[in-house]
């Protein structure tokens, strides 16, 4: 057990002459609830996409539980613990809100089953299925989304929409949990109904979250520590309260 | 009465056959993004295998050996030719597509020469039927070509490989991030489209017992149509425009003063139905962002 979950050193990259990160080290502690904030275009989104491989850091690693992670797919990050959803949604549209969370579900090693067993519809594909299904309700119970089970997800308003992401994610058995501006477009009372979610997922399933957030409510609310960051640098981090009376932090998103 | 009842199971046979390929070209379409113009060569390579091991005599084996070879045959096209290209222009996909077709297809004539070999699979005869004389194996292709579907559709929609390949189809990058394998689900997809084609072939030697290098050549821009007919990217919409174009095909043959122009009534139905619907019948509507 490493002493964080989650820990960069010197993470960065750069397209070309653009450095979109440089020098990031977060160190995120289990069971926390952490944030990642700064300006537009700061570089949070991109901190994301290093976090998940969809990047390849041009300096820097980062050691997920203690485990450096190299060139890795994304499937394969997945796969080691860390889940995340999208700024602008992407889910399965076209499938059902149940089928979005069983696809999340599938690569858990209790629910595989063989090619051959699906194929020749052994016993054991309709039992996997059916656990698959009753964990994918239970999960959706969650977020208060049970009775929509069977609709498209395209056919879900915004806010619900949002929480099925977070189902989905939340179904790839995470080790830690990157959301991406979860509270985007959501309404004061929805904002406020997150915020519990995302506490009870923390202490129900003993998750780590790492969110990106421009609602400062919310954030100073729900994370224990953040991180700043502006033009790709850590400007600051510690914990919230303190973080966010800092001036350079107030002249950053303010303007100078 | 005789009349409608053979054309529609004429058209139905025929259909079913163009529902299977084009079933191939619409799932590498949806899931890999690719128009694998290679893929109707993978038919004419059915063929071909099956008149090599009918030399044992053995219908059975030579189908088994046909539909194996294909499936082995499709995964390692997928894996030289288009897998060192994901993430490049789509031009450079399709141009490599035609080439792997025009390889195909000279590979097949170097093998087994220009002139057709004749493989006779199984003569099943005729039967009479309300009054239609139906040639049996068409029976046979309509039944079996809806079984294949049935349980393909059953496949995608009830087995955790099936639920990762519509959610790699509907996006690559998420499906990616939820732990799915993109590369083993593409490879997959190949193995199911080539062993359709493998039947397709058998389909057409049963219909006509002939075959050369360009068998596939002529079903495989009509099961291509039948695709972009239902909506590219659809496994209902690939069965439905099979289906569609079969009966056109076989209505169109049975009125002698069209019949000659067939293909090019089929083709102006694919401009018709393009103007009206650009995404086919049931493919996806494309949200644009303002």
């Amino acid at each position: 057990m490493a002493e964080y979950i989650l820990e960069t050193k010197d993470l960065g990259i750069s397209f070309g002459g653009l450095k979109a990160a440089q020098n990031v080290n977060l160190k995120i502690k289990k069971n926390q609830i952490y944030g990642l904030i700064g300006p537009n275009g700061a570089g949070k989104t991109t901190i994301f996409n290093l976090l998940t491989c969809v990047y390849k850091p041009t300096t820097g690693t980062f050691f997920l539980d203690g485990e450096e992670i190299k060139r890795m797919s994304p499937d394969k990050i997945n796969l080691k613990g860390i889940a995340r959803t999208f700024q602008n949604i992407r889910l399965f549209n076209n499938m059902t809100v149940v089928r979005n969370v069983m696809v999340g579900l599938s690569n858990r090693p209790e629910y595989k089953c063989t090619i051959l067993e699906s194929a020749l519809r052994l016993p054991r594909h309709f039992k996997v299925e059916r656990e698959m299904r009753e964990k994918a309700k239970e999960l959706l119970r969650i977020f208060d989304l049970e009775q929509e089970r069977n609709a498209l997800a395209c056919n879900l308003p915004y806010g619900k929409q949002r929480k099925l992401e977070i189902a989905r994610a939340l179904a790839t058995n995470p080790k830690i949990l990157l959301l991406d501006e979860p509270a985007a477009g959501m309404n004061p009372h929805e904002t406020e109904d997150l915020a519990k979610t995302i506490r009870f997922i923390r202490d129900h399933f003993d998750m780590t979250v790492l969110l990106i957030e421009h609602d400062m409510n919310f954030v100073s609310d729900l994370c224990d520590e953040i991180t700043v960051l502006n033009f790709g640098t850590v400007l600051a981090e510690g914990h919230t309260r303190t973080v966010l009376q800092d001036p350079e932090v107030i002249k950053a998103y303010i303007g100078g | 009465m005789e009349l409608i009842f053979s054309t529609l199971i004429n058209g139905l046979s025929l259909g079913g056959i163009y529902a299977m390929i084009a079933l191939g070209y619409t799932m590498v379409y949806g899931i890999a993004k690719l128009l694998n113009f290679a893929h109707g060569d993978i038919i004419m390579v059915g063929g071909y295998l099956i008149y090599v091991f009918m030399a044992t005599n053995n219908p059975l084996l030579a189908i088994f050996m046909a539909v194996i070879g294909c499936v082995i045959l499709g995964i390692c096209v997928e894996k030289i030719a288009y897998k060192p290209l994901r993430g490049a222009s789509p031009l450079a996909v399709l141009i490599t597509a035609i080439g792997v077709s025009n390889l195909l297809q000279s590979l097949a004539q170097i093998i087994f020469g220009s002139a057709p070999k004749m493989a006779t699979v199984y003569d099943f005869g005729i039967v009479k039927l309300f009054g239609a004389t139906i040639q049996i194996s068409s029976l046979v292709t309509l039944v079996v070509a809806f079984a294949v579907m049935t349980a393909l559709t059953l496949f995608v929609k009830f087995t955790r490989l099936g639920r990762a390949m519509i959610a790699v189809s509907e996006d690559r990058s998420a499906a990616q991030l939820m732990g799915i394998n993109v590369n083993s689900i593409i490879t997959v997809t190949f193995a199911i489209g080539s062993a359709l084609a493998a039947l397709a072939g058998l389909f057409y030697l049963l219909k006509a017992p002939s075959i050369s290098s360009t068998l596939g050549a002529m079903p495989g821009i009509k099961a291509f149509t039948a695709a972009v007919i239902g909506g590219i990217g659809s496994i209902p919409g690939a069965m439905l425009g099979g289906i569609l174009l079969g009966m056109i095909e076989s209505i169109s043959y049975k009125i002698t003063a069209i019949a000659p122009y067939t293909d090019a009534i089929e083709f102006s139905i694919l401009i018709l139905i393009l103007l009206v619907r650009p995404t086919g019948f049931l493919g996806k509507k494309r949200r644009e962002k303002v």
